[in-house]
Parts: C-alpha cells; sequence; structure tokens
C-alpha cells in the first residue's frame, strides 16, 4: 500500500439498516410507530435520533399491536407512516396489517428477519416470514412485499415501498433478512441517483373536487385504487374494517361485497408486471437458472461465477420482488431451461409458489432448504446445482 | 486480491467497532469491503465475532469463509476460531489471555502480543485495546493505509475519545512493527 495514496471521498460505511431509516427519511416518511426489537433495532434508534431534528414524528408505543395502530392513525390524517419490526412484533401485528389492507391504508413495515418461529434465534437470519407476509392475516386480500439483497439496495427499496404504498393504498412490506439489516457496505453517495418519490395526492383530481365532484374514498376506479385524500383535508368520510360501499359505510349486499374483495386483491395482482422487479444476471444462454432473494441470491451470484468459470452455464434470477409473486415472468424467463434451483432459507416457502408457476413447463424444479440460522455459502449451492445436475437425463449444464 | 478478516473475543470489547473501522479503512482505500458479525442475544459476555472481506471486485457472498487473518482476544474465541484459519495466515492473539495449542495448524504464523495489558497499564484505558488491536493487525499486514485508518478513526470517535484511540492504533502499529523486526 503506498503511503501517499490519495484516499477516496465521498464512500461511506453503510449498515443495511441504516440505509432503511436514511431511505425513509428520502421518502418523505414523516411518522415513526414502532417498539424496539432485535434484529431491526438500528432503524428505530437512528428515526429516535433524527426525527425530532426533521420536526417528523417518533412514537416508541408499548408494544407492535399499538405501533401498527399509531401508524394507521398517522397514516389516516396524511402521514407517510412505518415502522421496523421482526418476526414477533410482525406477528403482533397482523391483525391490524389486515385493517390496513381493507381499509386501504398507506403503511410500509419493515421487517428486518430473524429466525424463528417463536422468539426463536433474535440474532440470527432466516427468510421466514415469506408467507407471513402474504397471509399471516385472515381473508383475502392482496399486499406488497420487497426484498433488498444489499445496503445500497435496502435504501432504495424502502423509497420504492412508500412509493408503492401511496400509489396503491396498501401496507408494504421491507423484508430484509438479517444478514442485510447488520450487514456494513460502501455506500457511494456521489454516485446516488435522486429517486421518484410519490405522494397520495399525486392521484387526487383537485379539479373535478373543485367543480364540485363528489369523493367516493372508495370508489371502483378503473385501475382499482381510488385516490385518498387524508381525514382533515377538506372531505368527512368513514373508515371502518367492515367491509364496506364506496363510500366507505358497512354493506353486506352480495354484489358489492363481491366487487370489493375483487377490487382489493385485482389492485395489486392485476399490476404485477409494473410491481414486481426482477434482475436478470447471464439467464439467456443458462442451462441451469438459480431462483434467489435477499442475502441468498448473493451467495447464489458468487455460485453462479464460480460455475460459469468452470464452464457450467448457470444464470440466476433474482427476485427483488416477492408479493405480488411474478409467476409469469418466471415462467418466460425459465422456459426451455433445464433446471431451476432455488435456494431459501426456510423450509421452502417461496419454492411452493415458484414450484407452482412452473409446474407443466417441462423445467425440472428443485429446492434447496437451510434452516440453521446461517447464511447458505456459495459452496453449498454450488454443490446442490451440479448434484441435481448429474440427476437429469439429458447432460449437463 | 482478496484478504479476510476475523476479529474474536468477548462481548464488550469492542470487536465489531474493530471491524468497523477495517472496513471503512478499506473503503477509503478504494476496496469493496463488507463486514458483518455473529453475537449473541447478550450485549456483554458471551463470544464476539466481527468480520470483514476486502476485494479489489465486487464482493456477492459477504462473510469470511476462510481468514487470512485472526485476531484473538479470548481463550474462547482461540478455541473456536482457530482452526478455520487459512494455511499461510496469520493469528493474532493476546499473550496474557489466549494459550496456542496448535489448534490453527503449523504453517499459520502466530503474533503473540499483551495488547489488553499494554491497553490497561500504559493507555490506561482497557477499552482501547481494540483499536491497539488494529494497529497491530495494519501493522503487521499493510492491508489498509495509515492515512485510511487515521479517517476511519477520526469518523468513528468524538474529539474527547480521539486522541486517545490514535495513541491506541499508533501503539499497537508500533508493537506490531517492533514484533516484525525481531
Amino acid at each position: 500500500m503506498p503511503a501517499n495514496k490519495q484516499l477516496r471521498e465521498n464512500i461511506r460505511l453503510m449498515q443495511g439498516n441504516e440505509a432503511c431509516a436514511l431511505g425513509a427519511i428520502k421518502a418523505g416518511a414523516s411518522f415513526f410507530g414502532g417498539y424496539p426489537i432485535t434484529p431491526s433495532t438500528e432503524i428505530a434508534e437512528y428515526i429516535a435520533r433524527e426525527f425530532p431534528r426533521l420536526g417528523r414524528y417518533f412514537m416508541q408505543m408499548e408494544d407492535e399491536i399499538a405501533s401498527i395502530g399509531a401508524m394507521i392513525g398517522a397514516s389516516m390524517v396524511g402521514h407517510k407512516a412505518f415502522t421496523a419490526t421482526s418476526g414477533p412484533g410482525f406477528s403482533l401485528m397482523q391483525e391490524l396489517v389486515g385493517y390496513a389492507a381493507v381499509a386501504e391504508i398507506p403503511l410500509v413495515i419493515i421487517n428486518v428477519m430473524r429466525f424463528g418461529p417463536s422468539t426463536g434465534l433474535p440474532t440470527m437470519p432466516q427468510s421466514g416470514d415469506i408467507m407471513q407476509a402474504r397471509w399471516g392475516t385472515h381473508g383475502d386480500h392482496s399486499i406488497i412485499a420487497l426484498s433488498p439483497s444489499s445496503v445500497q439496495e435496502a435504501y432504495y427499496t424502502t423509497i420504492r415501498a412508500f412509493n408503492l404504498a401511496e400509489q396503491y393504498r396498501t401496507p408494504v412490506i421491507v423484508l430484509l433478512d438479517e444478514k442485510i439489516g447488520h450487514l456494513r457496505e460502501g455506500f457511494d453517495i456521489s454516485q446516488d441517483p435522486e429517486p421518484e418519490i410519490i405522494n397520495r395526492s399525486d392521484f387526487v383530481d383537485q379539479a373535478a373536487l373543485a367543480q364540485g365532484g363528489k369523493y367516493l374514498p372508495f370508489a371502483n376506479t378503473p385501475d382499482g385504487v381510488p385516490p385518498m385524500i387524508p381525514l382533515g383535508q377538506g372531505q368527512r368520510y368513514h373508515f371502518t374494517g367492515l367491509t364496506h360501499n364506496q363510500a366507505g359505510f358497512y354493506t353486506s349486499d352480495a354484489q358489492q361485497v363481491e366487487t370489493f374483495i375483487h377490487r382489493l386483491c385485482h389492485k395489486i395482482e392485476d399490476h404485477v408486471a409494473e410491481i414486481a422487479e426482477l434482475e436478470q444476471l447471464q439467464c439467456a444462454d443458462a442451462d441451469c437458472v438459480i431462483l434467489a432473494y435477499g442475502a441468498v441470491a448473493r451467495s447464489a451470484q458468487e455460485a453462479m461465477d464460480d460455475l460459469r468459470q468452470a464452464g457450467h452455464k448457470v444464470g440466476l434470477l433474482r427476485l427483488k420482488t416477492i408479493w405480488p409473486f411474478p409467476a409469469a415472468q418466471i415462467r418466460e424467463i425459465c422456459a426451455g431451461k433445464k433446471m431451476v434451483l432455488m435456494p431459501e432459507m426456510n423450509m421452502g416457502q417461496l419454492a411452493v409458489e415458484a414450484k407452482a408457476a412452473l409446474s407443466g413447463s417441462g423445467v425440472a424444479f428443485h429446492s434447496l432448504n437451510q434452516v440453521n440460522g446461517r447464511l447458505i455459502t456459495p459452496a453449498v449451492i454450488k454443490q446442490a446445482l451440479l448434484e441435481n445436475q448429474a440427476k437429469l437425463i439429458g447432460g449437463a449444464c | 486480491m482478496k484478504y479476510e478478516v476475523r476479529f474474536s473475543g468477548t462481548g464488550g470489547q469492542g470487536i465489531i467497532r474493530c471491524a468497523v473501522l477495517l472496513a471503512e479503512a478499506a473503503l477509503y482505500d478504494g476496496y469493496f469491503a463488507a463486514q458483518s458479525q455473529v453475537y449473541g442475544p447478550e450485549s456483554r459476555g458471551g463470544s464476539s465475532q466481527g468480520e470483514v472481506v476486502i476485494k479489489d471486485t465486487p464482493i456477492y457472498y459477504p462473510k469470511v469463509k476462510v481468514p487470512d487473518v485472526l485476531l484473538c482476544l479470548s481463550q474462547e474465541a482461540y478455541n473456536k476460531y482457530a482452526p478455520d484459519i487459512a494455511a499461510d495466515g496469520l493469528l493474532i492473539c493476546d499473550s496474557d489471555f489466549v494459550q496456542p495449542d496448535g489448534r490453527e495448524g503449523e504453517t499459520v504464523r502466530v503474533c503473540r502480543l499483551p495488547m489488553l495489558e499494554v491497553a490497561r497499564d500504559e493507555l490506561k484505558n482497557e477499552l482501547s485495546a481494540n483499536v491497539l488491536a488494529l494497529g497491530v493487525l495494519v501493522g503487521l499486514t499493510d492491508v489498509v493505509s495509515d492515512a485510511a485508518v487515521h479517517k476511519a478513526l477520526a469518523n468513528n470517535f468524538n474529539s474527547k475519545l480521539l486522541p486517545l484511540n490514535l495513541q491506541a492504533y499508533q501503539r499497537g502499529f508500533q508493537m506490531a512493527r517492533g514484533q516484525a523486526d525481531k
């Protein structure tokens, strides 16, 4: 190392959790309601320090049920509200996740996943909340969940989570695993592109309202998302967790109920192509594709590089969005491949969806599951790929 | 270029801070760096491990596989991590608190220095042992530049604590250079 080497400027060592907090600030978050829990606590700490200085609100509640309740109230009156939690806290929030889905209240929940079930291993990673994010609350609804694989991506994913929450009037969950939440990496501030920021007010037609148009807070709009005017801003209306009509009042009318549930699901499921982001690495000429997300995708990328160097035609398809699940895109990208291998730090939660997406496509599907509190290593992925490839009739990748 | 370092000891010794400082210095020197850790639910006591991967190309798998350097500030940490070290690696351990039994392998270079004692008796602050150990590591390996470490220290410690930590770093660096001359 030359002694007089020019030191690099504009680079910061940043933790994944810190990047989430910074992303939330950038996105315009103005209310945090939460209860600290490992391994997400650094987010609450950062926000508790920064929000008062910025004139925004930080509230530590008595538990996670109260936390999401506070967020819902804040969002109803126009705040971009969020929290940071982990599996046990996310479990407690589920009832009100359902309320927020039905009342169509924008929220962002950053869930830094730790090893479960229950108290589990608080400081160790697992992709254990994939299905809880989708189906943790009861009843038919849709949801958005995103999964970053790096510190820098944690920043942009958090901003995108707020944007999607505002645009689709829905809770959005950022699913980090502990490895990304606690990882520290370089973040080059000078390379930081200015992100787009979406606000719920962008979708309100003020001109039509000024001409005496009636505001229906739960209107059956063509794209399924009714514009939201926060309470206290000139419109009086009703929020309820009961199934409601377009004005927001209880209804059990069969047709209105059916229309409502369809809209609630379709407002997200009909926009999978716009919402879901996938990253393809060397998939075009690949015979075998590794399908991965979160920290595991990084092990998969190293495994892919090693296998490529050894002459194997392997690609990586990385899911940046977990829900809505991009089944059609995965099926299209993997069409004609010999095999898809899906490593996950769980017993195969998302593999259920991937397998269904590929059923009947002629692509062999293999799941690789590790549940020991450790990040799956590239060596384990390489070995699984080579073993499964050897079993395939018709030769090598 | 790929360089993997593992710092290990007891919770509360500043092991993770030590790893953070090295990773930050590596970034200032223009490398890619990834820093992670393994620790138990307790914040003090119990074993603590911080690690850093330094590369001149992007880092995918962010964890240490085979450490080129292992620092041990407790016997428990040595017992647990010494067998993992690279065959041509470097083991740095505290000479009062760690008794190596050879499990690191014959080809590993071993450096034993009274880091905790010097921090306690000379610098009058046992808590500075982590930064002193970083000085030893940089003094023995030159994995990052002196200027980059200084910048990392200035970024991590307030004006009240910075002089002590600079002193601890420099003392560790000198101890390493003295060792290398022997």
